[in-house]
């Protein structure tokens, strides 16, 4: 009797499991790779970024998921770290068997995931910012933001635009102040535009005074650009209400962000930066495509985390997005055909701004995606 | 020409200030212990975050600078208690890296508490800066000196005329010789170490307002300050002192007149320089090492 029970238990127990087999294969999760510097130094870049990915995946998921199939995101946490990146990205190609990567905060760890990225011949979408991701054109890799190529020619334009040809140049010596700094000199030359003075700051310095007063007394100097990241440009804010400088002043898209007018105080007014218009949703003109988009973005992230919402999620944000387009098009996970689909994306409105990729154009935005504003009465104005 | 100097020795000033004020906290505990405190830093950033953190809640700014200065100097009995005491019968080197051990701890402890975000503190007295022969000085540069200047006067009477001063000093030179006439040693570095987390957590809040704070200033602002400490010689208040001001005006002027790219080689320069030809730093005592 017992002997009977057992074995019909056993037999239910086969049938089940060969049921839950089946019904996981027919959906089997398309699984999503993620390494991001959720901690460490550049947490502010991937603490946003992985709450976007969650939250947008759980919502796909909700609404069907995509060619019927669920989103699993599999993520690690690099510190920050380029080796550790390197690591992880070798990890979701070998182990986990991703069909696609959204991830790498900064552009050290991008980069050094780069050549194993290549090799496996896997997409990759980067979060990072340095133009040496995508130019020259890697086969496999794509990046969702601006180059700092983009905002040193956004800036630069409305300068010209305004009658200044003779800038001053104040930036970080650290990884974006000093690439900031030769994409700016290069720029520069292109516009016919000249760097008058050159000066330099390490990211600990607590004072700045003595590199403006350099500037101050250059000779012809019309406009000042500080190009740096962290509490950095701050202090140069500061300073340079402290001297009483009355030169025009642009700060680069790496401070904007609330933050950065708390520190700086009344000091910020007037001065003007390139910046996503995730600062300024409500004030885009509602022929504006994007304004929709990136209003979504921001009540959806602020409703969720209840934090406020960051240029750099709205990166993962079009990153996600792009992929998910990109698998759609190509209606496979077949790395080649995803890859070709995200080459031919055309007219994508995300929060960063109108994606147009191309075989030889793996970013997909112009220096119009910027749009420059200006501190006014403590905060943020639209200008152009 | 006048007024270009003027601005690069102030801003010399204002940043050599705040060295100093932090090079004096290790002054104390190496005073006492032959240790190098590297946890330093970290009662420089409880200052400076306790204050920010009481004055968002609405406590008036006097009464919450007095209360971040008593929690960075509760601070300071702890980690002698717990991380230095334990282990007292270890040599000066492992004292030293376990108090880079506890200035890791006490930073991530800070981050989970405060998070990761910079912030500003208001000026003491006015926002708007001093304007003399054309150069401008930020008032809160004044208050650091002033509160510097205070301190290095405080630290000196300290050891020269308490017995409790006295007792640390006794304690560093011979600590078998003072247990003998009766010095409780254990309390004497407790006390130390307290002095000292009181020290660094006023030259937290005195600087907060030029340098902003958060959760990792210790790091960077610690090793600025042992680096003027040692070049005015280890254990000695107005080395200190001078250390920090000769560090900061040397880099504000390699700054303005040769080049900002140069300005950190030729102030790390100048200290192999010193150190060279004055081990023991610019005022440091003249020791004989007995073999």
């Amino acid at each position: 009797m017992l002997k009977t029970l057992l074995r019909c238990a056993g037999k239910f127990v086969a049938i089940a499991a060969a049921g839950l087999v089946m019904s996981a294969q027919a959906a089997e999760p398309i699984r999503i790779g993620s390494f991001l510097s959720v901690t460490g130094p550049a947490s502010f870049l991937g603490d946003p970024e992985l709450k976007t990915l969650q939250m947008y995946v759980d919502k796909i998921n909700k609404d069907g998921g995509v060619l019927g199939r669920p989103l699993e995101l599999v993520h690690y946490d690099d510190v920050g770290n380029a080796s550790s990146a390197r690591n992880f990205a070798s990890r979701l190609i070998r182990s986990d068997q991703v069909d696609i990567i959204v991830g790498g905060s900064t552009t050290g760890a991008t980069m050094a995931s780069v050549p194993l990225v290549e090799q496996a011949k896997i997409p990759f979408i980067s979060l990072a910012g340095a133009v040496v991701i995508t130019t020259p054109v890697k086969h496999w890799v794509f990046k969702t933001p601006q180059s700092d190529r983009m905002a040193a020619e956004r800036i630069l334009a409305d300068m010209k635009a305004r009658g200044f040809t003779r800038i001053g140049l104040i930036s970080g010596t650290g990884g974006f102040g000093s690439s900031g700094r030769t994409q700016t000199l290069e720029v520069a030359k292109n516009m016919g535009m000249e760097v008058v003075a050159d000066e330099t700051y390490s990211g600990s310095d607590t004072d700045m005074t003595a590199q403006l007063t350099n500037i101050r007394n250059t000779d012809g100097v019309q406009a000042i650009l500080n190009f740096g990241f962290g509490q950095g440009p701050a202090i140069v804010t500061r300073n340079y209400a402290q001297l009483g400088i009355k030169l025009p002043f642009y700060q680069s898209h790496g401070v904007a962000s609330d933050s950065f007018l708390k520190l700086a105080g009344k000091a910020a007014e007037g001065l003007r930066l390139p910046a996503s218009p995730l600062l300024v949703p409500d004030s885009l003109p509602d022929s504006d495509p994007q304004k929709a988009v990136v209003q979504n973005y921001k009540s959806e992230y602020e409703a969720r985390w209840n934090a406020k919402v960051s240029t750099f999620g709205g990166y993962a944000y079009d990153g996600l997005m792009l992929a998910v387009k990109a698998i759609e098009a190509a209606g496979t996970t077949d790395h080649e055909a995803v890859r070709k689909a995200l080459e031919n994306i055309h007219g994508y409105v995300g929060v960063t701004g109108e994606f147009t990729m191309g075989p030889d154009d793996h970013n997909g935005l112009d220096a119009d995606s910027f749009r420059i504003l200006e501190v006014q009465n403590g905060d943020w104005k639209l200008i152009n | 020409m006048l007024s270009e100097f003027l601005q690069y020795l102030f801003t010399g000033i204002t940043i050599g200030a705040t060295y100093a004020l932090i090079a004096l906290g290790f002054t104390l505990i190496y005073n006492a212990s032959h240790v190098i405190n590297f946890a330093q830093g970290e009662f420089l950033m409880i200052g400076g975050m306790t204050t920010v953190s009481l004055t968002g809640m609405g406590v008036p700014m006097p009464l919450a600078i007095v209360l971040a200065v008593l929690l960075a100097g509760v601070f300071g009995i702890l980690l002698q208690r717990f991380a230095i005491a334990p282990a007292k019968q270890a040599d000066v080197v492992t004292l030293i890296i376990i108090t880079i051990g506890a200035s890791i701890f006490i930073r991530g402890l800070a981050q989970l508490v405060w998070g990761k975000e910079y912030h500003v503190m208001p000026n003491f007295s006015r926002d708007e800066p001093i304007r003399i022969f054309g150069a401008v000085l930020n008032s809160q540069s004044l208050w650091v000196l002033g509160v510097g200047a205070v301190l290095v006067v405080a630290l000196v009477l300290f050891f020269t005329r308490t017995l409790i001063g006295k007792a640390i000093l006794a304690t560093s030179m011979n600590k078998q010789a003072a247990r003998l006439v009766g010095i409780r040693t254990q309390l004497v570095l407790m006390l130390a170490f307290m002095v000292s987390a009181l020290l660094g957590s006023i030259a937290g809040v005195v600087v907060a307002p030029i340098t902003f704070t958060s959760y990792d200033i210790g790091i960077m602002l610690g090793l600025k300050g042992f680096v003027a400490a040692a070049i005015g010689g280890l254990g000695s208040g107005v080395g200190a002192v001078v250390g920090g001001l000769l560090l900061g005006v040397v880099e504000a002027m390699t700054a303005g007149y040769v080049s900002s790219d140069y300005k950190d080689a030729v102030a790390f320069s100048m200290i192999l320089v010193v150190l060279f030809f004055m081990p023991r730093g610019l005022f440091g005592a003249k020791v004989v090492e007995r073999v």
